[in-house]
């Protein structure tokens, strides 16, 4: 099997869409002649013109509303925000005006488009560029939030993504875009949004992540003396109530790791959800692994803190299943 | 009486091909702003509402010079743009009255009106809004190789807002088919315009993107269809974006609850002198179009009328319980029923 970048599946995806669907178009800041600042849509003007592959100002209002308009008249127009935050001062147009064309027109109008956003933090890229920033969008009725996680789920979402008849917005971790993964291209391979997945099957506890987490939590399950079950959500709205619950029926503990504040993060409405549906088959608290409550750091030795680590995931699961109390987060027992 | 007795939004927007039909969508867009105030009042409407009597010329100016299938996009204060485009008083009201035969369905009220068969997306409540999507229209007529074009309708209060600036910067880049059409009615919201722009007119801002800015009467619908015209004309053949600025007078306040004691004395009266309706019956009158008290009768028609279909409204069903869960995604009640707006 060939070892390709991670970036490689977001061009591949983005590519055999524009063959196949001459409606699909793509807009960004530097992403048509320059190819893209993180290289994801290198090549494509060339091979879908310049009317399919558009540079924009920096001007993310006018081309997310451009996407609107667009969307509504016939194209399938996927929208580059280079961070996710550039979103902020575009926000009106996704999740007001796309988010309630076909509402307001009774299906007579949709706004079948894509956002597409690098995201997450690890790098280094400091406060304004490293957030997730899902909850700006989960929970908009009419709006779908995906993350990828590995070459392969960013093939499946970004696929699926392009052909949904609605919005959504698909949230690449930048991190993984620079990792080598063994992945074959299928051209037909999707994942339904709404779809979560079994990442690693486990007895103990059910672990529900998504994006860049997921590494972690394979690798924290991995030297942990509990069989963990990790559940990668995929989509975060709608998302799979179904895979969560029915794991945590099997496993009897529930615990969440989450690229957020505790405050915005998704593991809010999943432990709420589960605890409800589930309460008497859970053996222990439901927890959540979180960011603490502050803006990204930017210093190496603060990030690498910030962020959870293996070490740290496998150490909070494991008092959890001991003790059958929820442990106290890193940030509480320091103070 | 004309063709306003159609309720079908293509038939009446075909019949404004008609000198007097012109005048009397005029007078009908007034009879129903006044009727929706009066609807106020007896409490058949709820939250808010935005008049624009005084700018019906702008109205029935811009839809007599654009195609049914041209894109449109246009804000709140956009019951006499919807009238004019086509949508009927009943589909007007109703929606206004959140009633299952409004135009939305009575899922959006006073400030979303469409019709997809006229070109009108769903009016927007953001000021600015609608200037990108109007730009995404455009880039959709030339990706199909239309000559469509697309018109976007906002106020002069739109004018200082990102979204304006970005999208006229956007559509000159690209060229875009897009007529950008501000209707400068002196107030955004409550707050006169000197107070928030620093120039007198919005038109010279065209400048700074490299396209006409051209400033028409919009109390004088042949002075905005001749505007449009010119501005239509560019879009269609290839030669970019136009900025147009109507001059034109809000009569009422910015919404209900605003009963525009800010506007010094005189003011109102000034405009009033100036009548949109009241220019074009005189002109129609010279042109032995519109016969001597023509007005008067065309005045008391149009306002029974607009009673028929108001009563129409109150006498109509609210939306079932059901269309609360239907039209959020493909996958809620209602399903896809997609307009092509390509399929001529």
């Amino acid at each position: 099997m060939a070892k390709i970048w991670i970036r490689q599946a977001v061009l591949r995806a983005l590519d055999d869409a524009m063959t196949d669907d001459p409606s699909v178009i793509v807009m960004g800041e530097d992403i048509a002649a320059a190819g893209g600042p993180f290289k994801v849509t290198e090549g494509l003007l060339a091979t879908h013109g310049p009317e399919r592959v558009i540079d924009t100002p920096i001007s993310e209002m006018a081309f997310m509303g451009a996407a609107v308009g667009a969307a509504v008249c016939g194209l399938k127009p996927v929208v580059e925000m280079m961070f996710i935050e550039f979103i902020g001062v575009a926000l009106d147009q996704l999740t007001t005006q796309a988010a309630t064309m076909r509402y307001l027109s009774r299906g007579r109008l949709t706004t079948p488009l894509v956002v597409r956003a690098s995201a997450g933090a690890g790098q280094g890229f400091g406060c304004q560029h490293s957030q997730m920033l899902d909850h700006w969008f989960r929970g908009t009725p009419g709006l779908k939030v995906a993350v990828t996680s590995n070459a392969r789920t960013t093939y499946g979402l970004l696929r699926s993504a392009i052909e949904d008849p609605d919005p959504v917005v698909v949230l690449e971790p930048r991190v993984l875009y620079a990792e080598r993964e063994e992945y074959e291209f299928d051209r037909n391979y999707r994942i339904p949004l709404g779809q979560a997945e079994i990442a690693r099957p486990g007895s103990d506890v059910t672990l529900v992540t998504c994006g860049a987490m997921r590494r972690v939590a394979l690798a924290a399950a991995e030297t942990s003396h509990a069989n963990i079950e990790v559940v990668d959500l995929l989509t975060l709205w709608p998302w799979d109530r179904r895979t969560v619950a029915e794991s945590v029926v099997r496993t009897g503990r529930l615990v969440t790791l989450e690229e957020a504040p505790a405050g915005s993060g998704w593991g809010g409405d999943v432990v709420s959800s589960i605890a409800i549906e589930a309460f008497g088959r859970l053996k222990a608290p439901p927890h959540r692994i979180t960011l603490p409550e502050a803006p990204v750091p930017y210093s190496g030795a603060l990030e690498a803190r910030f962020l959870p680590s293996p070490a740290y995931v496998a150490e909070q699961i494991a008092t959890l299943v001991s003790t059958n109390k929820p442990p106290l987060p890193w940030w509480r027992n320091a103070a | 009486m004309t063709l306003s007795n159609s309720n079908v939004p293509i038939v009446r927007r075909e019949a404004l091909k008609n000198r007097l039909e012109q005048l009397t969508r005029m007078v009908e867009i007034r009879a129903v702003e006044e009727r929706i105030q009066k609807l106020f009042a007896e409490g058949h409407v709820r939250g808010s509402t935005h008049l624009a009597s005084g700018q019906e010329a702008v109205s029935v100016g811009i839809a007599r010079s654009i195609d049914p299938d041209d894109i449109v996009t246009c804000t709140y204060r956009g019951h006499g743009h919807a009238l004019a485009l086509g949508v009927s008083p009943t589909a007007v009201i109703g929606e206004i009255c959140g009633r299952v035969i409004g135009c939305a369905g009575g899922l959006g009220g006073s400030m979303h009106l469409v019709e997809p068969e006229v070109g009108l997306l769903p009016t927007a409540a953001i000021v600015g809004a609608g200037l990108p999507i109007a730009c995404g229209a455009a880039m959709a007529a030339r990706a199909r190789g239309k000559d469509r074009i697309a018109v976007s309708i906002f106020g002069d209060g739109s004018a200082n807002i990102g979204a304006f600036h970005e999208s006229l910067n956007f559509a000159a880049i690209r060229k875009l088919p897009v007529v950008f059409v501000c209707e400068n009615n002196l107030y955004g919201e409550y707050t006169r315009i000197q107070l928030s722009t620093p120039v007198e007119d919005i038109a010279i801002r065209a400048a700074s993107y490299n396209m006409p800015g051209v400033v028409a009467d919009g109390q004088d619908v042949d002075k905005v269809a001749e505007a449009m015209a010119t501005a239509v004309a560019r879009a269609r053949r290839g030669g970019g974006p136009t900025l147009i600025e109507m001059k034109t007078y809000r009569y009422s306040g910015h919404s209900r609850s605003d009963p525009a004691t800010y506007r010094p004395a005189g003011e109102l009266d000034a405009w009033l002198k100036r009548d949109p309706i009241d220019i074009l019956a005189e002109r129609l009158a010279g042109e032995k179009i519109l016969a001597p008290g023509g007005l008067d009768q065309l005045k008391a028609d149009i306002s029974d009328a607009v009673e028929r279909a108001t009563m129409e409204v109150l006498d109509s069903p609210a939306p079932d319980l059901g269309e609360i869960l239907s039209h959020v995604g493909a996958h809620s009640a209602g399903g896809d029923q997609r307009w092509n707006f390509w399929s001529k």
